[in-house]
């Protein structure tokens, strides 16, 4: 499938390539196969590719002289690209505690939602979520595919700081913070697991088009797998998917 | 060895940044004013990327265990080696036991301190910008010790220096490209940013410098895309925040202006109650 893709300038150095504003799949995977194809392409003056869930950031070494010539040739790499899905993803299975102590905002999400607190962790924990992309902090995962039952608007007043590992709900996604940081989302539960290593080759273990699933643990598992992630032995549960 | 004998308000080591990580999340980071850290560098002979101390605000005090020269280019903050004064820009000899301190801020905000060779303290991701959650420590504190070349004979040329243009300091102007969501702005909202002389809020820091009058708007969110330093992004209450070198890697509010680079430079010398222009 191939879009009718929009070439902005972005600053002196960089092209913005734009799909739809809608948040699909199916646009990840256009995305993802552009994308792969500048990389094959090594057009050496491209010092960063950067993409989010409906558009693409080329960022150049040096001011672009040209925005015609540079957005020109990647039109026609793009036009020369051919579509069929080959990926290979992975399924992550990432342990959540939802044990009161974390979940500070489920009690909240139980009333404006008039679903028990049982049903929202049955929810939340049921779906396969896609991964799109990294952003916002080091090693934080935008993921789709969020039970509509469990939108929830973003808190008029953020709180100050937000616990590593923080597993929240804010508007129509969920995501888990991989450090402490202030955020508006509604906690409802922490993950043991590091999101984010800057001392490992590959500092995050997602990447986009895996998918995640979160397993219900309970706080002695939560107290014993923290244990092993911080000796460095925890083993994450994955498997390869198709879909 | 250099030994930090007080850190001033927020010194931290700064190099040109971490290129290459945004698919992680990791910022750029990097001297907020990048031309006064190249600056003091090239005075030195030193790599443009080598790492330089940024201080903010006010100076830190420093005492140098080893032989070395050192530059310090960007805000003036009446530099003192064992309480004789000494001059911006220029290539300076340091010897054992040598402390180096800072006074009053006369012009300017961020400082840049550059040294032989570089501060060679710990390297993540191909940088040694510090930032909170990559690098162990994101800011300097009272008794760190920061290598540098140990043995370092003092080469330099001693009359070596350049002339400054004063104007990058006090200059209103902020030189900025159309941002991508420009054109959903009214013509009446367009007019108004290069109209209005904004003023700088007191929330100002690495990541952000916000501008205290609002610019009534009816633009949406848009859905999470990339963003850059220099990038002015507009909320739906119509605050407008400039995006700095430790800025996330994306956002979902409307990008209606980009600083050009010089103009990031520029802005990073301001601070509160500071005022700006927008100029296309």
């Amino acid at each position: 499938m191939a879009f009718n893709l929009v070439y902005k300038r972005f600053g002196a150095c960089s092209i913005l390539v734009e799909w739809p504003a809608v948040i699909e799949e199916e646009i990840l995977k256009d995305i993802m196969i552009f994308k792969t194809a500048i990389e094959k392409n090594n057009i050496k003056t491209i010092v960063e590719l950067k993409h989010a869930y409906n558009s693409l950031l080329i960022s150049y070494s040096s001011f672009l002289e040209s925005f015609k010539n540079e957005s020109d040739r990647l039109k026609n790499l793009y036009k020369s690209l051919n579509f069929k899905n080959d990926t290979v993803s992975v399924l992550w299975r990432i342990p959540v505690c939802y044990d009161a102590v974390f979940g500070i905002d489920l009690e909240t999400i139980s009333v404006e939602k008039k679903l028990s607190k049982d049903m929202i962790i049955k929810r939340h924990s049921e779906s396969i979520y896609t991964v799109y992309f990294i952003g916002f902090l080091p090693g934080f995962l935008y993921l789709g595919g969020l039970d509509e039952s469990l939108y929830m608007a973003r808190k008029t007043t953020p709180r100050l700081q937000i616990e590593k590992g923080a597993v929240a709900i804010g508007g129509n996604q969920t995501g888990v913070y991989p450090m402490s940081s202030p955020g508006g989302w509604h906690v409802i539960g922490n993950s043991p697991i590091a999101f984010f290593n800057p001392k490992l080759k590959s500092p995050c273990f997602a990447k986009a088009e895996d998918r995640i699933v979160f397993e219900p643990i309970s706080l002695k598992e939560y107290h014993n797998i923290k244990v092993l992630v911080e000796a460095g032995v925890f083993q994450l549960k994955s498997e390869v998917f198709h879909g | 060895m250099v030994k930090v004998l007080a850190p001033g308000l927020y010194s931290s080591i700064q190099d040109l940044g971490r290129i290459g990580f945004q698919k992680y999340g990791v910022p750029y980071s990097g001297a907020m004013d990048v031309y006064s850290a190249a600056l003091a560098n090239h005075i030195l002979g030193n790599n443009e990327n080598d790492a330089v101390i940024e201080m903010t605000m006010t100076g830190a005090k420093l005492q140098f265990n080893s032989q070395t020269c050192v530059c310090i280019s960007g805000a003036a903050m009446s530099p003192r080696i064992n309480n004789n004064t000494i001059k911006h820009n220029k290539n300076i000899k340091i010897n054992v036991g040598d402390v180096l301190s800072f006074g009053k801020l006369s012009k300017g905000f961020r400082c840049y301190l550059a040294v032989s060779g570089g501060f060679k303290t710990e390297e993540v991701m191909g940088s040694r910008s510090m930032y909170l959650g990559v690098t162990d420590q994101f800011k300097l504190y009272k008794n760190d010790t920061l290598l540098i070349n140990e043995n370092n004979s003092y080469t330099g040329i001693k009359n070596a220096s350049v002339k400054v243009n004063n104007r990058y300091f006090t200059t209103k102007e902020i030189d900025v490209f159309k941002g991508p969501e420009f054109e959903f702005l009214s013509e009446n909202e367009q007019a108004f940013l290069f109209k209005k002389e904004f003023t700088i809020s007191k929330d100002n820091n690495r990541m952000a410098y916000q501008l205290s009058e609002p610019l009534e708007n009816s633009l949406k969110p848009i859905i999470t895309s990339a963003v850059l330093p220099g990038t002015v992004q507009l909320t739906p209450s119509g605050k407008l925040i400039i995006l700095m070198r430790d800025c996330q890697t994306t956002g979902g509010y409307p990008r209606v202006l980009q600083l050009k680079e010089s103009a990031i430079n520029i802005l990073a010398q301001k601070f509160t109650g500071g005022l700006i222009n927008f100029k296309l």
